[in-house]
């Protein structure tokens, strides 16, 4: 169904243009006017998308975008697989959001891991009225008891926590006190702060910053260094992500010391301080606590990308330039040993995805992150935007796309359906809102915040998965079997 | 007759409660069936009628049991002085939870379980400040027809009393909320009713009734009695009385208020000589200085 391929970016940009001020025509004029500055069509060699960011969402739209609360629970803190998280307030936030992301771990669920399990303080009106204070004291010593196992407890503030001044500080510290010093953990992660899920991950940075790493103290267990003791920070595991990035990490004679927070644990957020090198895969939800350790610690970090073998490659080399001779060496030695296997993965699956258009919409990394796999693949990103995306994080987008890229910032309902309708890719990765959508318009659809229950997508063993993946999304038979009754 | 409600506001400390409560002493004497709906979390707007301070508010009976659908009527509602019905929407200690919730639950509670049936006059106590949402409950649609403010001439009453003014007029047109009047409660500052019957001809009200000071009234209250309880045949309890009767014949006459801005009451102020301009206040405090100093040197 791809429009014809002797486009040029020329005719491209064009048509695009076209297209975002057809779109724009539906609105009333002064939302036409505030929507105009979230798209545009990428310039080749321009330094930004020019679009603007991480600005509120305006009213009557249908938005794809979270709040400060799934920001901190759902994302930074909920993969902390030995702490309890509680969703402090009414019970629809933890019930709604329970499960949705897949971050896979290691661990006995229910004695010292709790990730898949939904903690809430179920606020009543009495809650509100008389504020939650001594229900939230009683909870941790509920959990104290049923869950013996847990290293630490963290408390996700819902949107009434910020209205009725509860003062969740004074509660953790007095537990953290009547517990020998137990990590507690207070985040102000109110819904309503900010325009998108985008504050809550900078809350929840903080709140490691002056919860964990100010108090731990020397309650950190002994530590023995080596030399090539780096941190992952920003893969959540989704699908197994950061297990499938780790073992290259390792193979190349890195040590990976902690993992945030995918599989990842109390013990090792604490002894991140000690790493030699972060390695950042989600700049966007994870830049606030590496750029601070740099500033206490002088720890530098560096961004990587592990979706398809030519980022892969590119990113092994810039981690190990951090490192000594040996590391180097064992980089080259990973992207050969690997290079076999992926060449086998692109020889099947090119020739069935070559010249497919792909159009992606997704959080704050992926939508510029998997561009490079899909093109290892033969396959051409031709529009993308991110749901709470910064300015930096267009910036970023820059070194991916091509000339002519359709660019939407907080893409509407309405605005995705109209560009995909006349931009006609082959597949659009998106998430699970979108995914029925767009399938019922006759598009192939992945979800790219879950994988679609599948991955990881991440390093050499990603890749193998992701191209095939992406081909049983396009090339189903199922999309020849249906015909429309008008056709 | 129709269903009346009416709401008292103020400044904290003002003595609406006391006002109130007399007031509608007076009127139970007028043959008005009465209730009243306290709300404000220290739960004293009924304790001259009752003569005690209600124990069981409807928000503390709730926490007990649970939920406010756990409640009967009966148990927040108190019959006090000749048959006036009590009820006290309570709240929280202060600096916790959400009082301004507490209320709109008490009252959505009240009048679902037919607390407002059989009744003449609805009358709300209402704390302070109407701090937020909550607070302003009583004058939102449907509820509370007239507002009545008490106020008095001390400056930050009157700064209240036009503030209170903004919370109706912002409700006067969605629902039928009007501005009854301004009660005065003589505070014996400079040219008090002058000053009251100022504000309220701005305001586009009227000064209901200037209810002189008397120390009756505290002596009535610290037997937790009501004037027209205590000493019916008084003078203050005549004012009380004429209040009551005012208020009773006020019906649908109340309007829509225009409040007016910081600068312009603080004309008025200058106007009366209750705020001095700056200049006045540097003048003055220079002048104590050079008699202190001269006082120091003689």
């Amino acid at each position: 169904m791809s429009t014809a391929l002797a486009e040029t970016p020329e005719d491209i940009k064009a048509r695009n243009k076209q297209l975002i001020a057809e779109v724009l025509e539906a609105y009333p004029d002064k939302s036409a006017k505030r929507r105009a500055k979230h798209l545009n069509t990428y310039e080749a060699e321009k330094s930004e998308c020019s679009v603007k960011s991480n600005i509120k969402s305006i009213p009557g739209v249908m938005t794809i975008r979270g709040c400060a609360y799934a920001g901190s629970k759902g994302v930074v803190w909920g993969p902390i697989k030995d702490m309890v998280h509680i969703s402090h307030g009414p019970v629809g936030c933890g019930q709604y959001s329970w499960g949705s992301r897949r971050n896979y771990y290691v661990g006995t669920t229910g004695i010292d891991s709790f990730v898949t399990m939904q903690f809430t303080s179920d606020f009543q009106e009495k809650d509100i009225v008389f504020g939650g204070d001594k229900k939230l004291g009683k909870i941790i010593d509920e959990i104290q008891v049923l869950f013996p196992l847990n290293k630490g407890i963290t408390i996700q503030s819902e949107c009434p926590i910020g209205l009725i001044g509860d003062d969740i500080e004074a509660v953790s510290k007095a537990k953290s006190k009547q517990y020998e010093g137990k990590t507690i953990v207070p985040v102000r992660c109110e819904g309503f702060r900010g325009v998108s899920q985008s504050l809550g991950h900078h809350i929840a940075n903080d709140a490691v910053r002056d919860w964990v790493f100010d108090k731990a103290g020397d309650k950190i267990a002994h530590f023995e260094s080596t030399p090539y003791d780096v941190a992952i920070i920003g893969d959540y595991n989704i699908g197994g992500d950061a297990w499938s990035s780790r073992i290259l990490l390792e193979e190349m004679g890195l040590r990976v010391i902690a993992q945030w927070s995918g599989d990842g644990s109390i013990a090792e957020l604490e002894a991140t301080p000690k790493a030699k090198l972060n390695i950042l895969h989600c700049y966007r939800s994870m830049n606030y606590i590496t750029r601070h350790m740099e500033e206490k610690y002088g720890i530098p970090w560096v961004e990587y990308n592990f979706f398809g073998p030519t980022k892969i490659e590119a990113s092994l080399r810039e981690i190990a330039s951090h490192f000594d001779d040996k590391i180097k060496a064992g980089a080259e030695q990973v992207i050969a040993k690997y290079k076999p296997l992926m060449q086998a993965v692109i020889d099947r699956y090119k020739p069935r995805l070559q010249g497919k258009k792909v159009m992606l919409f997704v959080g704050g990394l992926r939508p510029r992150h998997v561009i490079g796999a899909y093109e290892d693949l033969g396959m051409e990103v031709v529009g993308t935007g991110y749901e709470f995306g910064h300015n930096d994080d267009y910036q970023r987008t820059t070194h991916y796309v091509k000339d002519g890229t359709l660019i939407y910032d907080d893409v509407t309902g309405y605005e995705f359906e109209k560009f995909v309708e006349k931009v006609k890719p082959d597949l659009v990765g998106s998430g699970i809102k979108e995914k029925y959508v767009f399938q019922k318009m006759g598009v192939p659809f992945r979800q790219m915040h879950s994988w679609d229950y599948s991955g990881p997508y991440h390093g050499y063993d990603g890749f193998a998965i992701f191209a095939r993946d992406m081909d049983i999304a396009i090339n189903a038979p199922v999309w020849k079997l249906a015909k429309a009754p008008w056709s | 007759m129709a269903l009346r409600q009416i709401a008292f506001y103020g400044k904290g400390g003002i003595g609406k409660s006391t006002t109130s409560q007399n007031t509608l002493a007076a009127l139970v004497d007028l043959g008005q069936k009465i209730l009243i709906v306290g709300c404000d979390p220290k739960a004293d707007s009924t304790r001259l009628i009752l003569n005690t301070k209600m124990q069981d508010t409807v928000l503390s009976l709730a926490a007990e049991a649970g939920s406010v659908e756990d409640l009967e009527l009966e148990d927040v509602m108190k019959i006090g002085y000749k048959g006036i019905k009590c009820t006290e929407a309570g709240g929280p200690e202060p600096g916790v939870g959400c009082a301004g919730r507490g209320v709109i639950t008490a009252i959505n509670f009240l009048e679902e379980n037919g607390a407002y049936e059989n009744v003449d006059y609805v009358s709300y106590d209402v704390l302070g400040d109407v701090v937020c949402g909550g607070f302003a409950m009583p004058i939102r649609e449907n509820k509370a027809q007239e507002i009545y403010i008490v106020m008095s001439g001390e400056m930050m009453a009157l700064y209240a009393a036009n503030n209170i003014a903004k919370g109706i007029l912002k409700y006067a047109s969605s629902g039928g909320v009007r501005l009854g009047g301004l009660i005065c409660n003589e505070r014996q500052t400079d040219r008090e009713l002058d000053l009251a019957e100022a504000l309220a001809k701005r305001l586009n009200s009227q000064l209901i009734h200037f209810v002189p000071r008397d120390n009756i009234v505290q002596h009535a209250e610290l037997r937790r009695k009501t004037v027209i309880e205590y000493a019916p045949d008084c003078q203050q309890a005549q004012e009380y009385r004429n209040l009551a009767e005012k208020i009773h014949a006020n019906a649908g006459k109340g309007t829509i208020p225009t409040p007016i801005t910081m600068e312009e009451l603080e004309e008025m102020l200058l106007d009366f000589g209750i705020m001095k301009t700056e200049e006045q206040a540097l003048a003055e405090l220079a002048a104590k200085e050079a008699a202190k100093l001269a006082a120091a040197t003689a």
